[in-house]
């Protein structure tokens, strides 16, 4: 199915107040999306994955993208279907102040642990997550790197995360820079 | 978390520590071990130990300085992640690739599979006890690390391919030296089956450990051999047709359950070995179509500046299955956000579902035949 007609059935069986915005493949998206209410994420993806001729058995991809001058954080589904060959994108747009939004575990047990991943670096809340935990950072860290406003500390426990830059800390003279100069 | 109980009574739990630098968890993984006695009640994968937060340098860089970090996506098959990253950054740009790079990204990328399975093939030989076929594995590996040298001057972290196509062109000799090596290549891939792949006590260690049926390898988004391994006849190199893999005439070995059930251990094992065949089928026949393309045609037209507005997800079957990369540009030299999809990280994601009830020791070969790779999991 083209994506048109996959928003099409979307749009009639779940309503406009589930199913938000398409956006068809332009020279700017060149993978068409759907933009999908946060509070029925799991209703859309389990009707895309149980419905005959939809079959959208695989979850490729969860993305999280953090955009502060919308203050909107977007989580965006990327999937696949292994018997019709067809895909999609969803968008979920977040309140960057408290961005929570329902787990998708039980429809694809794959997003456990890419639903862990988007927590820990840009601090999306998923609720009804089994396990819900850090998985790529290490239990203490501060924040939430992906977030565009990170501020990198200056160590970690004693571990400095910045080194001097070799050039100025061995006097390295560049040639050709004080020619430039003079 | 990890502290370790130890009691006198046999009906009570005991938590082990295993990694992170357990040889067998190939880099540095850690699992956290909850066993009665040798049959695990569950376990529970602790990883980040790698974790060089490819993504934000990715915001750091420019789309086109950013091709030597995709390289440690993956540190044992880079020319995908080099693949990845460039054809995200082509889908987004809209940049037509000539034939003749394509054939050499064909070409590298098979080269790639090959010793990227190898050392899987290798190691999982070596970590349920069959040391020999780790350095006949390796053997095979350097020859092709002699041959990507040649090719791109690097032997691990190759930052071969561009944005529109590849660095260099086929040096002068080296379509002999490969079809030389590939001669080399089948026979040894006979012998290697002779030696460890039908091999009555490796079958019988391997045959229906670890299995993991067609449905739960795609509920769980395994890729690559680990869900062909299951049953699942499906390979994105035949069903995006991307590059030139339409031109190229190869078969996709599935798993056939020869001595236990589809989808345990020793049927990953063996579709890895049947995919290095099919590898080297490839490599041929493009050897033979890459001159119909004109020489040192390898560069496509780039726009004067990688400032791109949008977003583009390309995928490319890598030696551990689809990768996927997402890539936001908002007209800046740096993209937005730069994203990969890795098939280690979702193999990962199964261990904890499979581990209840398994030896400790076919732990170990789960975790082989999954053929995780530490910083494709962690990035």
């Amino acid at each position: 199915m083209t994506p048109e007609a996959i928003h099409e059935k979307l749009k009639t069986d779940l309503g406009d107040e589930a199913i938000l915005e398409f956006h068809p493949v332009s020279d700017k998206n060149r993978d068409a999306w759907v933009s999908v209410a946060p509070f029925e994420i799991e209703r859309v993806c389990e009707y895309l994955k149980t419905t005959g001729g939809l079959s959208f058995d695989y979850l490729e991809c969860i993305t999280g993208v953090d955009y502060p001058d919308l203050q909107k954080i977007v989580v965006v589904y990327h999937v696949y279907s292994y018997t019709q060959r067809h895909r999609i994108v969803l968008k979920v747009f977040l309140e960057r102040d408290d961005p929570a939004m329902p787990s998708v575990v039980n429809v694809w047990s794959t997003a456990n642990w890419q639903e862990r991943e988007c927590y820990d670096l840009l601090g999306v809340l998923f609720e009804g997550h089994p396990d819900l935990r850090r998985l790529l950072l290490p239990d203490d860290w501060e924040g939430h790197p992906l977030r565009k406003d990170f501020e990198e500390k200056e160590e970690y426990h004693g571990i400095p995360t910045v080194r001097p830059n070799p050039i100025e800390l061995y006097k390295i003279q560049i040639p050709g820079k004080e020619e430039k100069a003079s | 978390m990890s502290e370790v109980i130890f009691t006198n009574e046999m009906d009570e739990e005991m938590t082990l520590n295993m990694g992170p630098h357990h040889p067998s968890t190939h880099g540095v993984l850690r699992f956290i071990i909850s066993s009665d006695g040798e049959i695990i009640r569950k376990a529970v994968p602790d990883v980040g130990y790698l974790h060089r937060s490819i993504e934000k340098i990715g915001e750091r860089n420019t789309y086109a300085g950013y091709m030597p970090y995709t390289d440690r996506v993956d540190y044992v098959a880079a020319m995908f992640a080099n693949e990845c990253w460039a054809m995200a950054c082509e889908k987004l740009m809209a940049i037509t690739v000539p034939k003749r790079a394509q054939y050499l990204r064909v070409l590298s990328c098979e080269l790639n599979r090959i010793a990227s399975h190898m050392i899987g093939l290798g190691a999982m030989a070596m970590d349920v006890g069959a040391v020999t076929p780790f350095p006949w594995a390796l053997r095979e590996r350097e020859r092709v690390n002699d041959l990507i040298e040649e090719l791109c001057g690097a032997r691990l972290t190759y930052n071969y391919h561009r944005i529109g196509g590849v660095s260099f062109d086929l040096p002068l000799g080296w379509r002999d030296k490969c079809l030389h090596f590939l001669d080399l290549f089948d026979p040894a891939m006979e012998e290697f089956d002779r030696l460890i792949t039908l091999n009555d006590i490796y079958v019988k260690r391997l045959a229906n450990v670890a299995v993991i049926t067609a449905e739960e390898a795609v509920d769980w988004g395994l890729v690559g051999p680990n869900l062909r391994a299951s049953g699942v006849d499906w390979d994105l190199r035949k069903a995006d047709n991307y590059s030139v893999y339409s031109e190229l005439e190869f078969d996709i070995p599935v798993g056939t359950g020869r001595f236990g059930t589809v989808g345990d251990c020793w049927d990953r094992f063996d579709c890895r070995v049947r995919e290095c065949r099919e590898s080297s089928k490839i490599v041929r026949q493009a050897l033979d179509k890459i001159d119909e393309h004109p020489e040192d045609d390898i560069l496509g037209k780039l726009p004067k500046k990688l400032k791109p507005d949008g977003e583009a997800y390309a995928r490319v079957e890598s030696a551990r299955g689809d990768m996927g990369c997402y890539v936001i540009g908002k007209g800046a030299e740096e993209p937005y956000r730069a994203r990969f999809r890795t098939g280690s990280f979702t193999a990962m994601g199964i261990i904890e579902a499979k581990s209840p009830g398994l030896f400790l020791a076919d732990l170990v070969a789960l975790i082989a035949s999954l053929d995780v790779v530490a910083p494709e999991i962690d990035r």
